[in-house]
């Protein structure tokens, strides 16, 4: 090769110190004699750093390459760098690690620690859809996937993330027209695990390629127009809990109260009780007592009582009259009507 | 002079080379013409081919599965319901050179799918009530708090389906699929993406869903009421109880008290009946007796008995 043996010829800086003259001559001579072998030697230098830069290439770390060889595919390459035939060969960088999503009925503009989301109802057809009892519900989803067969992912299907959207949107509704609007707001999480696991067999029936990560709904709910109506529902619940407890308070104001009233009742009964038993007994003892004695000198006793008696009584009477029991025509000497006179 | 001969030949051969190599990709398939006559077997393996040069084309035909977007437009289904019904299918060419001859290209094809997978979603969907194509299953719908009373759920429309969509579907499939071979078209499935009410009849829809939403509000706010009576009842109840077995039980004691007081008082008193009665009335004297009573006394009685004779 023209290169090869120009390296022979030992060049400008051969064994002995050339003089200026002679390396005037010798460029001279390679001048004159080796322009074509200059020439050709820059093109076919220039060929092989060509064909270097075209057959070198990298996979970045979360990468696979997929390698074809005239059209046809022969292998995937890992992360790292690789040399690949120009020309005939051709590789595709595929994301395989990376956890990719598709967003429904909303969109994300600018994930922040406060995510901002396209505002307005701008993707309401993709998440309006009808439930079961034939309502309709606003179901907004997320669904997470990677690529999990390069191959599928690049040849089998023409635009596998179309086909995503479209069979997320089909088995979505699928899902929730098979439930009624209450389980579609309240049971989201059962409905996004359905979806994951029809979606991704139906993912797998058409070779695409993606494995599905995660199925998540957003906040279901109902279509704007009725959404007052379902907070007046909200708010008649809660209504319900209050007038709920507001009863049982008074149930637990009353009762207790009560209970201490019948508690009061019945000791004030036993007091009663006690109150009448002792003083039966006193009672009791007295007369005993009394007639222990009476029974020792009946006669006087009996007098005696009996005189105490009216001692006792007489004096708080005003108006005694005392007659001589053979007095017979006792109603002249009396006025019995002075009562009236008498203040 | 033969330099140049060589390179001639040279650029020569390069050039019938080239044109005689084609490469086929993994998505793709290809049908060579020669002078616009299909030739040879389509080819569907990737990889490097041949065939003359100039004479021959290879014309490339995609070998994935694509998808086709529907547009049925507005149906009424069977039970009268104005909807709206967004549909896709997907498909791959399955004999290149039917294809070739019949639709020609993708713009062909897509025209064809069109016409029949449009017109078989119209058929199925009219001709079936809308909850055979919303619902799947008949799975037992949770409406808990539908707040519908048993009397009034009667006449509500039933949710109930003979087919469901996955039937459905499958009609339309079938009935689509037969069509589509004839143009090489294989048609591997068919989906109803959306189906949505009508403007107006999402209005109505709308209204029923409020009408219902309200109705189930009265009826938490009836049953919030009814709950409250229930406790309110139940209060009442207790209250009377624990008043009327206070007064009882104070009743009781009360009694046995008497009666126990009763029995002491017998027992002492039978033991001399004559003298508690003395006693007894020499006590009503002291009760009985005030200062606006009058009394007579006769020299006979015996407090007086001394008062005129003091003789025995």
């Amino acid at each position: 090769m023209p290169f090869d043996r120009m390296e022979g010829r030992g060049g400008p800086f051969g064994s002995t110190p050339p003089s200026v003259d002679d390396i005037l001559k010798k460029a001279g001579k390679i001048f004159k004699g080796g322009a074509l072998a200059v020439v050709s030697a820059a093109a076919i230098g220039g060929l092989f750093l060509f064909i270097l830069f075209f057959s070198y290439y990298t996979v970045g770390p979360n990468e696979v390459g997929v390698v074809q060889r005239f059209g046809k595919y022969v292998g995937q390459s890992g992360p790292g760098p690789h040399f690949m035939w120009p020309i005939i060969e051709k590789v595709t960088r595929v994301k395989v690690d990376y956890v990719d999503k598709e967003e429904f009925g909303f969109r994300t503009v600018r994930p922040d620690v406060r995510t901002d989301y396209a505002p307005g109802e701008a993707f309401l057809d993709e998440s309006l859809m009808l439930t079961g009892d034939l309502n309709c519900a606003v179901v907004p989803w997320v669904v997470q996937f990677r690529v999990s067969d390069p191959y599928q992912y690049l040849f089998a299907v023409h635009e596998p993330r179309a086909t995503l959207r479209d069979l997320s949107e089909a088995i979505m509704r699928q899902v929730v027209g098979d439930r009624s609007v209450n389980e579609v707001i309240n049971n989201r999480e059962e409905i996004a695990g359905a979806t994951k696991t029809i979606l991704q067999e139906a993912l797998d029936d058409a070779h695409t390629g993606i494995r599905i990560e995660n199925v998540e709904l957003k906040t279901t709910m109902p279509p704007r127009p009725v959404q007052p109506s379902w907070n007046e529902v909200n708010q008649a619940e809660q209504e319900k809990e209050q007038m709920i407890w507001k009863a049982r308070e008074e149930y637990n104001k009353a009762i207790p109260a009560a209970r201490g009233e019948a508690e009061k009742a019945i000791s004030e009964a036993e007091g009663y009780a006690l109150d009448r038993v002792n003083r039966a007994q006193g009672d009791v003892q007295r007369f005993l007592s009394l007639w222990e004695e009476y029974r020792n000198a009946e006669d006087v006793t009996r007098r005696r009582l009996y005189v105490e008696t009216m001692q006792a009584v007489l004096p708080k009477i005003k108006k005694k009259f005392i007659v001589d029991q053979d007095q017979k025509a006792l109603l002249p000497l009396l006025n019995l009507e002075p009562a009236k006179d008498t203040p | 002079m033969t330099r140049v001969v060589l390179i001639g030949l040279l650029v020569i051969v390069l050039f019938l080379g080239f044109t005689s190599v084609f490469t086929v990709d993994e998505t793709e398939q290809v049908v060579i013409t020669r002078l616009q006559k299909p030739v040879r077997k389509p080819i569907t393996e990737p990889g490097i081919n041949f065939k003359l040069p100039f004479v021959e084309k290879a014309n490339y035909f995609p070998k994935y599965l694509m998808e086709w977007d529907g547009d049925p437009g507005e149906l009424t289904t069977r039970d009268k319901t104005l909807i709206w019904v967004d549909t896709f299918a997907r498909w791959r060419i399955s004999d290149p050179l039917l294809y070739f001859k019949t639709v020609v290209n993708e713009r062909g094809a897509l025209s064809k799918l069109d016409d029949i997978v449009d017109s078989a979603v119209r058929n199925a969907i009219t001709s079936h009530r809308l909850i055979e194509s919303v619902r799947n299953a008949n799975r037992s719908l949770d409406d808990r708090d539908s707040g519908m009373e048993e009397a009034i759920s009667e006449w509500m429309p039933s949710t109930e389906i003979q087919f469901g969509r996955e039937k459905i579907t499958r009609m339309i499939l079938d009935g689509a699929r037969p069509k589509l071979a004839e143009f090489g078209i294989e048609l591997v499935d068919v989906c109803i993406k959306r189906i949505n009410y009508r403007e107006e009849v999402q209005k109505a829809v709308f209204d029923r869903m409020i009408q219902e939403r309200k109705q189930i509000a009265e009826k938490y706010r009836s049953e919030g009421r009814g709950e409250s009576n229930k406790i309110v009842g139940q209060m009442e109840k207790e209250l009377k109880r624990i008043t009327s077995e206070a007064y009882r039980s104070a009743q009781e004691i009360k009694g046995k008290a008497d009666a126990e007081a009763a029995r002491l008082y017998a027992e002492a008193f039978s033991r001399d009946p004559e003298f508690y009665s003395f006693l007894n009335t020499l006590e009503g004297y002291r009760a009985a007796v005030d200062e606006n009573t009058w009394l007579l006394l006769s020299t006979g009685s015996e407090f007086f008995r001394y008062f005129k004779d003091y003789a025995k």
